[in-house]
């Protein structure tokens, strides 16, 4: 159908983007690539020699490192774990028939839409705050000793914070997964006398399995760059220093360019692990 | 009797679903709250619920000492122009591959879609240095550029699945009653690609606002946005909790109300057309 012409203007008009996106990935990629064969100090002139691997053998025998990757994996799976099963209960919950669902809603997607730095800061100061947070007059009211949160439950303060901002993304795309949902099906299991358990284990659930698989990974490709909540927070220390956080301060804190670019090739190579995945389950719909 | 055990479970539901929602929702609740207090009442102990003397006053003082506002327009001019950029270069890339497909499309709309999986934190560095070069860093036109390039995976794909749904038939339609390119894209396509476009720019307005790793380190005092003015209350400033109260709820109030009304077309953007 499309003529000659047509495809040439077609390709015109795709140029500029594809031009664009490229020129992002490959030039601060190849950028990074050079570093991280580089004994790289800016403080010190910038290029000194050709290193080889070191940076690489360097930045994962460094001290530094299982502590970041552990850290990285406890708060991306304890949020994963979190938004997953609370998402999906909320889902449900929210597909029910009641009064007022739409601003119920409303009200529970609204911290997505909180920028990082204010969900950091608010939790940290107006309620983890050890003398005048909410959390701990609550703690007082109950005649208990307020916790510290960032410094004694540093872990649990950053997984709730983050959990907080992601509920909301969880819920909204499993709530709209539910909804396309053949209200037909879960009729006809319901004169079965199938119980409300059952329906949910043996329809809903199979039905969402797509939807949950597409949440946990989307999800974990920006919880693996969680950033902002860090920074405003407890800025790395007590143990929540995660791999991302670890190659920013290689990188701009202590100016060691070259081991830090060895770390983001490594970020680079975990980030597209997940991709890789999350693309095949795209690449697969474009097809329908 | 069928009638009024469906009425207790729909108010079991409604009150259950209510409670579950205003806690989810009362950070942001508490926020505001707090934004009209006084400091000393901000850290009551006991905590002041809504029987407190109303004041506008650290809204003023916010302005007054750190000039709110020029964040503020940062914020609008990095989000809005790079949503405006954004378009100019994604509108006709998504509307070739969805009208003109070939047998690259699909790898083209993946390769982009890989971009964005790019962790920021790899490239920090050359972004870092290419910026001090060109002389960008801490300018409004350097970030605006780079949310640009972040966003533009998702603003191809959420066009291209909206471009997708405009049905051929009516192209072909227009063509037979004599409809020439131009009036085909003007009178034809555009009116029917308009919702679209609309839900795309809010999204990426949405997703700009909000981005806070380049906002905060490739801006200083001149360009930044609010992302990285918020941050600076981290200490010691964060403890003036009326002051930060209202510094964030400006900061948070705009988007929470575009947010709330592009809901819908927020899953089809960050599902990349995966879940609609």
């Amino acid at each position: 159908m499309a003529t000659k012409a047509s495809r040439s203007a077609a390709r015109l008009m795709l140029a500029p983007a594809v031009i664009l996106l490229l020129g992002w990935m490959l030039v601060p990629l190849t950028m990074t690539l050079i570093f991280s064969f580089q004994r790289y100090l800016p403080m010190r002139g910038g290029f000194l020699d050709w290193v080889g691997f070191e940076n690489y053998v360097r930045f994962v025998t460094s001290s530094a490192f299982w502590p970041a990757v552990q850290a990285t994996l406890i708060i991306v799976g304890g949020v994963l774990l979190i938004t997953v099963i609370l998402g999906i209960l909320l889902a449900v919950l929210l597909d029910q028939p009641m009064w007022g669902q739409g601003i119920v809603r409303i009200l529970v997607i609204a911290p997505f839409f909180v920028m990082p730095t204010v969900s950091g800061l608010v939790w940290k100061n107006m309620f983890m705050d050890p003398n005048n947070g909410l959390l701990s007059h609550l703690w007082r009211f109950f005649g208990a000793d307020p916790i510290i949160w960032l410094s004694d439950a540093s872990m649990a303060s950053i997984i709730l914070i983050v959990s907080w901002q992601w509920l909301p993304f969880a819920t909204l795309i499993l709530l709209t997964a539910i909804q396309s949902l053949d209200s037909e099906q879960i009729e006809a299991a319901e004169m079965d006398g199938a119980s409300a358990l059952s329906r949910f284990w043996h329809i809903v659930l199979p039905h969402l399995a797509r939807a949950i698989t597409i949440v946990i990974l989307i999800q974990t490709i920006f919880l693996l760059a969680i950033f902002a909540e860090i920074f405003v927070t407890t800025q790395g220390s007590f143990g929540t220093r995660t791999l991302t956080y670890l190659i920013y301060q290689r990188v701009l804190e202590s100016q060691n360019v070259g081991l830090g670019s060895a770390g983001g090739i490594y970020a680079v190579i975990l980030a597209n692990i997940f991709a890789l995945f999350l693309m095949r389950i795209v690449g697969k719909n474009l097809d329908r | 009797m069928a009638r009024s055990v469906t009425t207790q479970r729909k108010t079991l539901n409604t009150v259950i679903a209510w409670g579950i929602g205003l806690l989810i929702f009362f950070p942001i609740l508490w926020t505001i709250l707090t934004s009209f207090k006084t400091e000393a009442q901000a850290i009551a102990d006991p905590p002041v619920w809504f029987f407190f003397d109303w004041t506008l006053e650290n809204y003023r003082v916010v302005q007054e000492r750190s000039n709110y506002s020029r964040f503020l327009w940062n914020s609008v001019i990095i989000a809005g122009g790079s949503t405006l950029l954004g378009m100019m270069v994604a509108i006709p890339a998504a509307w070739s591959m969805a009208f003109v497909p070939s047998t690259q499309t699909k790898n083209i709309l993946l390769w982009m879609l890989s971009t964005k999986m790019l962790p920021a934190v790899g490239v920090l560095y050359p972004i870092y240095l290419i910026f001090i070069q060109l002389g960008l860093l801490d300018s409004r036109i350097g970030l605006t550029l780079v949310l640009m390039l972040i966003n533009l995976p998702i603003m191809v794909w959420m066009l291209y699945t909206y471009f997708k749904e405009i049905p051929g038939e009516i192209l072909e339609a227009a063509r037979m009653d004599g409809a020439g390119l131009r009036q085909e894209i003007l009178y034809v396509l555009t009116p029917m690609a308009i919702p679209g476009i609309a839900s795309t720019m809010l999204l990426n307005i949405i997703l700009a606002w909000n981005e806070a790793f380049w906002t905060l380190n490739l801006t200083a005092a001149r360009a930044a946005p609010l992302t990285a003015f918020i941050a600076s209350y981290s200490s010691p400033e964060g403890l003036f909790y009326a002051k930060l109260s209202a510094a964030s709820t400006m900061a948070i109030a705009p988007i929470l109300i575009i947010g709330w009304f592009s809901q819908k077309q927020l899953v089809r953007g960050l599902t990349f057309g995966a879940v609609k």
